[in-house]
């Protein structure tokens, strides 16, 4: 039921595709399409919400190849994914309701935005491997096609490029992984898999395969090259889904491959998707530190919560193969209540970004600042946002974190000794990233919104509409209450959790003032709401002895900056050099950043230079030597063009010989 | 419990501006300078409350809100360590990684209000002390990860009990942990090597140079947060290697009263070595503090290899 019902939703959602495919240079159509997006949403939804807690629901339709047709299936898992896909389709929908009226082109937006919702959806339910690869990949062209949306800018272009290459190397990698699961009956539904489970070899090669496969579209390092490029080149609400959602549907792909498909997993396995997440985590935040362009900065954040979610994932991974359920079911919660709250605060974020690059025609924070003044909205909205995501408490960004952490502690009880050094190592990456991460938020917030500002674009900056805010307010409310309450959803995570690891959190969802215990009879407790009533009081204590004792006269004044006020606005700290100290520790080694000056000899009154130059190593080490290889290849290959006829027979001859001499050795 | 709670946490505020004047004592004192009297804190922060409040025309809201959070969020962290007794009524609400997320929630505000009005001061404060920020989490989450390993929890009425407990003993791990905290503690309360407090034109400062723009109440809200923001170290170090003293849950008048007087006089040693620490050691470079910082997280890491290698470390 549940399930018909949801591919109704897509069916619809589809229709309304191809409507806006027809009707999409209309004035109304936007407005139109959006509100339709947003109520199948909002219909995905309530589903999801009705499907968690309830046995699987199961369909098939005679579709697709002629025997086997596509089934479709919605469990505990599927729910929570569902629910994450569909809260994020209702609130970028709403958002685009405002943003999508600025639009140029609407009709290239309008028909991918719809269908790409609609393959997010399919592949969360899909039940079976063909189902599954279809969808998939109908959502990567989907999702390319919003990128290149506004293709006349040459960089969009490019990142289109690198996205399509990268989308087809993952679809090429799980494809074999699902070969190798379907076995030599080629039984393609999951139940089948499920039901025969995979020798230890063929696990492990499954296993690396989904990870590499599914990590590329979620963007682990090295395969997160082409999300910096690609997902701000989308339209800010479709952003907003790339980034927050769509990296979380591949997160699905993993979880669903890894603890459900394969069966048991060895904890060799868990140890590499332990080393692989920090490594995602602190490289990605490196990146988004050295960004001056405010959604790039936001596209690599993801990298680093991917990293997060990734650690998580690892340990239960480990903690389930040595039979420590209670650890195992706290990992896991975690990595979901973590792929819930990114999936909320970085659509914010985008959100936010999306706003401000409507209203200054910019996203480069070089020429931003100030904006808290005309955009107080908007800049709340993006505070919470970039407080959530620097994990502060008392917001749910903390508390997903909090969980990894504890997660972490368990760890000095595991059997491996290898395990036990490396998870507290890991540890303390995630805790460097997790601060820098903070910097980082300083960084943008700060320069976006605070200073005076850098260009006229910024200081006449209006805010912006209504539904956009309500879209950014709505998600605000969401982070502060899964802040203070995590309970509630970790307790609606519980089904999930118990079918990855067989146990599952002691929470309960309705007691408000109870703490957030890692394991039963632990002392580690946290109360977001607790922190948050301490706060509102300690707040209003002081307040109040202001009010009473303090002189309450406040005068405006001009800057004092040591007596030595600088009227020109650039040369304020810039995004750059805020960066500038975390640079010089972290990225003269990593990214080979140098810094070259050019000053002019005294008396000379030309203007100096300051240049920093940085490389990729990703780029360098992983990408790079293919392109040239390829290159090197083609230009080989290239000569075979131009040969004559009597040339072509003859290689056709000796082809021909050569196959039919290794025929012969081979019998 | 209430009650303890409540003494414990409004004598956080009393005697965070005392051992603040006690150790700028000590250290005049050593450089053979009368030096004013330890309550001159109290005093140049009701000067700062009676003053008017200047503030630049550009400032935002922000700026105007982020002192009161400060010292709100700071206080809230320096209420919930046991100092005079084990009864901290907040404990389960807040272990230590939650403990160190909420000063870290004061650090963002901070840092932001250096960036609202838009000069090079603010700037250069605030971005020095987001990087140091970074540097000394790792080593924080160790440190507690040792703590966790040695007393079996990380909510740190359980650590100061465990350790205050007679069977503990001599413990290397505690011993590395301790100095690695010592040396957190002063990179994050911006004392010296990292940053000096005294100073306001000199380039290499950082809180300072952050808070420069800020005048009147908005100052003595700041001043009283750093004020804290050294007690709760100070505090933490006492409670968590030196927890004797500490009067249990339900003590009785005695208990309390002897609780107090070993408190001060804790607080009374911990500002005579800090004040003499900073005298004998010069201002670092700014760029030289990742190796300060360093030492101490490889320090925790070390003491928390010795505890996985063996439990007797």
């Amino acid at each position: 039921m549940l399930v018909a019902v949801t591919l109704f939703g897509v069916a619809l959602l589809l229709a309304t595709a191809c409507f806006a495919a027809l009707a999409g240079a209309r004035p109304w159509a936007s407005a139109a399409v959006y509100g339709i997006c947003a109520l199948m949403s909002a219909i995905g939804l309530v589903c999801a919400g009705f499907g968690i807690g309830a046995p699987p629901s199961v369909i098939s339709l005679p579709l697709g190849l002629p025997t086997i047709g596509m089934h479709f299936r919605i469990d505990a898992l599927a729910a929570v994914f569902l629910a994450v896909v569909d809260l994020g389709g209702l609130v970028a929908s709403l958002f685009a309701i405002g943003y999508g009226r600025r639009e140029r082109d609407p009709q290239k937006v309008l028909p991918f935005y719809p269908a790409f919702l609609a393959g997010m959806n399919l592949v969360v339910i899909a039940d079976d491997a063909f189902a599954f690869l279809l969808s998939w990949e109908f959502m990567s062209l989907m999702s390319w096609a919003l990128v290149v949306s506004h293709g006349r800018i040459h960089e969009n272009l490019r990142a289109g490029l690198v996205y399509i290459l990268m989308a087809s190397l993952g679809t090429l990698l799980l494809l074999p992984a699902f070969a190798l699961l379907a076995g030599s009956a080629g039984q393609f539904a999951f139940s089948a898999m499920r039901a025969h489970g995979p020798n230890s070899t063929v696990a492990l090669a499954v296993l690396s395969l989904a990870l590499i496969g599914a990590g590329s579209k979620a963007g682990i390092f090295p395969l997160h090259a082409w999300l910096p490029l690609a997902h701000p080149a989308a339209p800010s609400h479709v952003s907003a889904l790339m980034s927050g959602i769509m990296t979380k549907v591949a997160v699905y792909v993993f979880i669903r491959i890894a603890f459900d498909l394969v069966g048991p997993v060895d904890w060799r396995f868990g140890m590499a998707v332990i080393a692989v997440g920090g490594i995602t985590a602190l490289l990605g935040v490196l990146y988004a530190l050295m960004q001056h362009d405010l959604k790039r900065l936001l596209a690599y954040h993801t990298v680093e919560n991917i990293g997060i979610i990734f650690v998580g994932l690892g340990l239960a991974l480990v903690f389930r193969a040595d039979g420590m359920l209670a650890a195992a079911a706290l990992a896991a919660s975690a990595a979901l209540f973590h792929v819930f709250n990114h999936s909320l605060f970085k659509s914010l974020l985008f959100f936010a970004a999306g706003a401000v690059q409507n209203a200054t025609n910019t996203r480069d924070m070089d020429k931003l600042g100030g904006l808290i003044r005309v955009m107080p909205k908007t800049a709340i909205a993006f505070l919470i946002g970039a407080a959530a995501i620097s994990a502060l408490p008392p917001l749910n960004g903390f508390a997903s974190e909090w969980m990894v952490f504890q997660a972490i502690f368990l760890s000095s009880n595991l059997p491996q000794w290898g395990l036990r050094l490396l998870t507290p190592s890991c540890g303390a990456v995630l805790a460097l990233s997790a601060a820098l991460a903070a910097a980082c938020f300083v960084k943008a917030f700060g320069a976006t919104f605070l200073g005076r500002p850098r260009s006229d674009e910024a200081k006449t900056a209006k805010e912006t509409d209504k539904t956009s805010i309500l879209a950014m307010y709505i998600l605000v409310a969401i982070c502060v209450f899964a802040g203070i309450a995590p309970f509630v959803f970790i307790a609606l995570l519980a089904p999930a959790v118990n079918l990855l690891t067989a146990g599952a959190m002691q929470v309960h969802p309705l007691i408000p003032w109870q703490p957030l215990v890692p394991v039963a009879g632990s002392h580690n407790s946290y109360s977001g709401l607790v922190i948050l009533v301490c706060l509102i009081a300690a707040i209003a204590a002081t307040a109040l002895f202001v009010h009473l004792f303090a002189n309450r006269i406040t005068r405006r004044s001009d800057i004092w900056d040591c007596g030595h006020p600088e009227d020109n606005p650039l040369t304020q700290y810039t995004a750059a050099s805020l960066a500038q100290p975390i640079r010089r520790v972290f990225a003269s080694v990593l990214f080979h950043a140098r810094e070259t000056v050019d000053m002019p000899a005294p008396g000379d009154t030309r203007a100096a230079h300051f240049c920093v130059t940085m490389r990729d190593p990703a780029w360098d080490k992983f990408y790079v030597p293919p392109a040239k290889l390829v290159g090197y290849l083609a230009d080989r290959i290239n000569p075979l063009q131009y040969l004559t006829i009597r040339r072509y027979l003859g290689i056709v001859f000796l082809t021909l010989v050569l196959l039919l001499m290794v025929l012969a050795i081979w019998e | 419990m209430l009650v303890m709670q409540i003494a414990q946490t409004v004598l956080a505020v009393a005697v965070a501006p005392l051992l603040t004047g006690m150790v700028r004592k000590v250290k005049a004192r050593l450089q053979y300078r009368t030096g004013p009297s330890v309550f001159q804190p109290y005093r140049d922060l009701s000067r700062l409350f009676t003053k008017e409040t200047v503030v630049a025309h550009n400032a935002s809201w922000l700026f105007c809100a982020a002192p009161t959070f400060v010292f709100a969020a700071t206080w809230v962290a320096a209420a919930q360590v046991p100092t005079i007794s084990f009864d901290v009524a907040l404990s389960p609400a807040a272990e230590l990684i939650a403990l160190f997320g909420i000063l870290t929630s004061a650090r963002f505000a901070l840092a932001l209000a250096g960036l609202d009005i838009g000069t090079s001061f603010g700037g250069i404060g605030s971005s020095r002390e987001v990087m140091i920020a970074s540097i000394a989490e790792p080593a924080i989450l160790m440190l507690i990860f040792v703590l966790a390993l040695v007393a079996g929890s990380t909510r740190l009425t359980d650590i100061a009990f465990f350790v205050a407990s007679p069977s503990v003993g001599l413990r290397i791990s505690l011993l590395l942990a301790f100095v690695g905290l010592a040396m957190i503690a002063i990179a994050e309360s911006g004392r010296i090597p990292v940053d000096n407090p005294a100073t306001h034109l000199e380039l290499t400062m950082v809180h300072e140079a952050m808070v420069l723009e800020y005048s009147g109440r908005h100052l003595a809200l700041i001043e009283l947060a750093a004020a804290l923001k050294l007690l709760f170290y100070v505090s933490l170090i006492s409670a968590v290697f030196v927890p004797w003293g500490i009067a249990p849950s339900g003590g009785t008048f005695v208990q309390y009263i002897i609780a107090m007087t070993l408190y001060l006089f804790k607080l009374a040693v911990a500002a005579a070595t800090l004040a003499f620490f900073e005298i004998s050691i010069a201002k670092m470079r700014v760029f030289r503090v990742p190796h300060f910082i360093g030492a101490a997280l490889m320090l925790v890491l070390l003491a928390a290899l010795l505890r996985l290698v063996s439990q007797s470390f």
